[in-house]
């Protein structure tokens, strides 16, 4: 009875997604693009020559390990809330958020590392730029922990379960984008010293 | 960062759209979600931005067009930037071009424009109840309006508002002691871009979000209106290339304000040397320039997108290659990212990479070939209906063509040096991204003024406007590509003081008589616009009888468009004309069933799929 004609031709609903799911897809292009952009910066800044070389802080990489640990975390949260685990979801969410704190002190850590190092923020674009990517990444870390503060209330209001994933999967999403952003920056600064 | 809140926040709300608002003053036209009204939002502080910016150049053109006038009379209103002796204070001029440069390109023809028909039409046309999210809608709007507040104020300041040219080049903008624009007024100007790229990128989101997600049944990507098209790749095109201003624009403001070196190296001001080293000025223009091309196709293709509805409708006739246009439109989106750096080719750029950017450029030629060849023939024996609207898109189709030729030209690395910052250039974008631009709008605001205030504009006054704007801009812009090609550099104070340029003192004059007759000329506009507000003769439900679904709306649509079910599509929309029809247009909500004496052989074949499925509809709907 059905072809496959009538399936494209029948005055159905078109193709859609989630309008806010999509929306944050979106944003996310848009945070790419801004850390694209400063990635190259710094790739056509270095070939200019006149580069300081220093070494990475060594916290870099427990922080790395700490962010990895956290979309474990978070990942585990949201197995939890489709089997309708709520506490479990609370108890995964506030580590997630904990471990996410435990990242952004690890970096401020990290750049007192780099002061004792005579690395400033002012001085050569090569210290420069690492503390304005490692800064503007902890800046929409910070806004992803507010995130997870509000996914935590809404699971302590009951309103994330198995058929209520929309908010969890937002956050979810912008979380291992922030993580994946993270080990991006770090790998690209140890191959571009 | 504020997104992933905001759509949560509007968790909240979503669940209210279907039943009506009836809210207070308030509510109802300030902080209001309904993207018709944020849109009139948008329109009319667009306008206001235009006034200023074109009286800005009015008072530019005076000083460059009679060097030895008095301008004594206008110190009432510029006060000390009138010097003792009845001149334009040298850096009040910059500043002049300056903010003309800005206010032009980011506050009219991106919000002014992008910011009413992209949040106007795309709810209406692809039959939605409205923007994905209203409250980021309308988020989108209130930054605009703060980045308008302080941009307006930054034209306050003793020092004057920033005055290194709209590109903000440093290190002339880098550092506040290189000029007195380069102080406070820089700074506003910053925070200002920074509010304003937050405002495209809500919007942004929001366009595309409601475009793929929120379109009614039927309506596929083969039958989606040009204009939606348009503000689709727009929307795009913004949200990619707009985070990379703001980047730009932050290692700007740490080299302004905490010392850092990312633009700055080896400066000497006043004789002693400033303590920055290892910066790159050119780093600048490649981060902006990233931006600033793709920002020539965001101010130009939504012109495009209604140039197409409106020249389709009034020729009576279909749009000549639909897929084409929509290829060509990605085309040029695609390219718009790769072709940055012909703004940079006396930079000291490696001459193979130039070569290789001039080529990228010169393809640009073919998609926008393309549509002019479109428009052309879809004008090709058409029943030609000469509304307003309709000259302002042919006025458009022709700067793309005039001003695009020279494109030619300046995207060539040879030619380039020569012409690089000349006269010729701003006569180049000014005719192919100014006024087809701007022609855009207007001819948008004159075709849809019957849906956004249920009245219509007074066509006489109308013919007026376009006419004398059309010979006006030709009359500005063609004297100036002499000019530019004689040598004279843009953003130079005085002809008089260089030998060689006296002999177009006359030239000068005429195209600042011009642009007075020109600026004068928006003042009908503006009088034929509010008159017609309150007093306009009242619109039919379809005055232009097009096909889109904007049409199927009520007179003056309430909060949610459609009184009843939003209308199902069963067409695309350009159904003008059509062999054996009754009319001579044939609404997207019309099903094939009902016009047998029209279809088309494969159309017939669908006809029998909407009449022996409708019970698999109503299955699917259920499903929903």
């Amino acid at each position: 009875m059905t072809t496959e004609i009538k399936i494209v031709e029948e005055p159905k609903k078109p193709l859609a997604m989630h309008p806010r799911k999509f929306g944050m897809w979106l944003f996310l292009a848009s945070v790419a693009m801004l850390f694209a952009s400063l990635t190259s910066a710094y790739i056509v800044r270095r070939a200019e020559g006149n580069w300081l070389y220093f070494e990475l802080p060594d916290l870099f990489y427990t922080t790395s390990l700490v962010i990895v640990l956290s979309s474990i975390t978070l990942q585990w949260a949201y197995w939890a809330a489709k089997n309708d685990n709520l506490e479990r979801v609370r108890l995964l969410v506030s580590i997630t958020a904990v471990l996410g704190l435990a990242f952004l002190i690890g970096q401020f850590m990290a750049w007192s590392d780099l002061v004792n190092q005579q690395v400033y923020f002012v001085g050569n674009p090569s210290g420069s730029f690492i503390y304005v990517l490692t800064g503007l990444h902890g800046i929409h870390l910070v806004s992803a922990v507010v995130f997870l503060l509000i996914v935590l209330r809404s699971a302590y209001k009951f309103k994330i379960h198995s058929r209520r994933l929309a908010q969890l999967e937002m956050c979810l999403t912008y979380w291992h984008f922030l993580g994946g952003l993270w080990l991006y920056l770090f790998v690209f600064l140890i191959l571009n010293r | 960062m504020a997104t992933a809140t905001d759509i949560q926040a509007h968790d909240v709300q979503h669940d209210e759209h279907e039943h009506e608002h009836h809210g207070n003053f308030w509510t109802n036209y300030i902080f209001c979600q309904d993207h018709k009204i944020i849109a009139k939002q948008f329109l009319i502080t667009g306008m206001f931005w235009a006034l200023i910016g074109g009286l800005m150049s009015v008072v530019f053109r005076l000083q460059l067009g009679f060097p030895e006038a008095s301008l004594e009379w206008l110190r009432p209103i510029l006060h000390g930037w009138i010097t003792p002796e009845g001149k334009i204070d040298t850096e009040f001029y910059l500043a002049l071009v300056t903010m003309h440069g800005t206010i032009m390109v980011f506050f009219v023809l991106t919000a002014g424009l992008s910011g009413t028909f992209s949040n106007f039409l795309i709810p209406l046309q692809v039959g939605a109840r409205d923007m994905a999210s209203g409250f980021m809608n309308m988020l989108s709007y209130w930054f605009f309006f703060l980045s308008s507040v302080v941009m307006f104020s930054s034209l306050f300041l003793s020092m004057g508002p920033a005055s290194g040219g709209w590109t903000i080049y440093p290190p002339l903008s880098a550092l506040p002691q290189a000029m007195e624009g380069s102080g406070m007024g820089m700074t506003l100007w910053l925070v200002a871009m920074a509010l304003f790229i937050v405002s495209t990128l809500l919007g942004g989101i929001n366009y595309v979000t409601t475009i793929i997600n929120m379109r009614t049944k039927g309506m596929s990507f083969s039958r989606l209106p040009l204009t939606i098209w348009a503000f689709f790749f727009t929307a795009i095109i913004g949200i990619l290339s707009f985070p990379v201003l703001f980047g730009a624009a932050l290692l700007l403001i740490f080299d302004r304000s905490f010392g850092t070196s990312f633009y700055l190296s080896d400066i000497f001001i006043g004789g002693e040397a400033l303590p920055n080293q290892g910066g790159s000025p050119i780093l600048f223009q490649h981060l902006f320039w990233f931006l600033g091309h793709p920002e020539v196709y965001i101010v130009l293709l939504p012109a495009l997108g209604i140039t197409s509805e409106i020249i389709a409708t009034n020729s009576r006739k279909p749009i000549f290659g639909y897929k084409a246009m929509v290829g060509s439109m990605l085309f040029i989106a695609i390219l718009s990212f790769v072709v940055w750096a012909h703004h940079m080719f006396v930079t000291g750029m490696n001459p193979f990479l130039g070569s290789i950017f001039t080529l990228l450029t010169l393809i640009i030629a073919v998609p926008s070939a393309v549509k002019i060849f479109n428009y052309v023939t879809t004008l090709y024996r058409g029943n030609i209906l000469f509304t307003p609207a309709m000259l302002f898109s042919i006025g458009l189709v022709s700067f793309f063509l005039t001003g695009g030729i020279t494109g030619l030209f300046l995207g060539n690395s040879a030619v380039d040096i020569q012409l690089h910052d000349t006269y010729f250039v701003v006569a180049h974008f000014h005719l192919v991204m100014g006024s087809a631009s701007f022609f855009g709008m207007i001819a948008g605001v004159y075709h849809w003024f019957p849906k956004m205030f249920g009245r219509m504009m007074d066509d006489r006054l109308g013919y007026i406007h376009f006419w004398v704007t059309f010979v006006g801009v030709y009359m500005v812009f063609f004297p100036l590509h002499y000019i530019g090609i004689a040598g004279f550099p843009r953003r130079y104070y005085t002809w008089t003081s260089f030998e060689t340029f006296n002999s177009f003192a006359d030239l000068n004059m005429l195209v600042s008589v011009a642009a007075m007759l020109t600026m004068s000329a928006q003042f009908v506009f503006l009088f034929n616009f509010i008159y017609s507000i309150f007093r306009g003769k009242k619109a039919p439900a379809n005055p232009w009888n097009a096909t889109t679904l904007e049409w199927t709306t009520p007179r003056n649509p309430k909060h949610g468009n459609w009184p009843g079910e939003i209308p199902t599509v069963y067409r695309w929309p350009y159904d003008y004309s059509k062999p054996g029809a009754k009319e001579d247009f044939i609404p997207q909500t019309v099903p094939y069933s009902e016009t047998p004496e029209s279809n088309l052989p494969q159309e017939n074949e669908l006809i029998k799929l909407e009449v022996g499925d409708s019970d698999s509809i109503v299955v699917g709907d259920k499903q929903h």
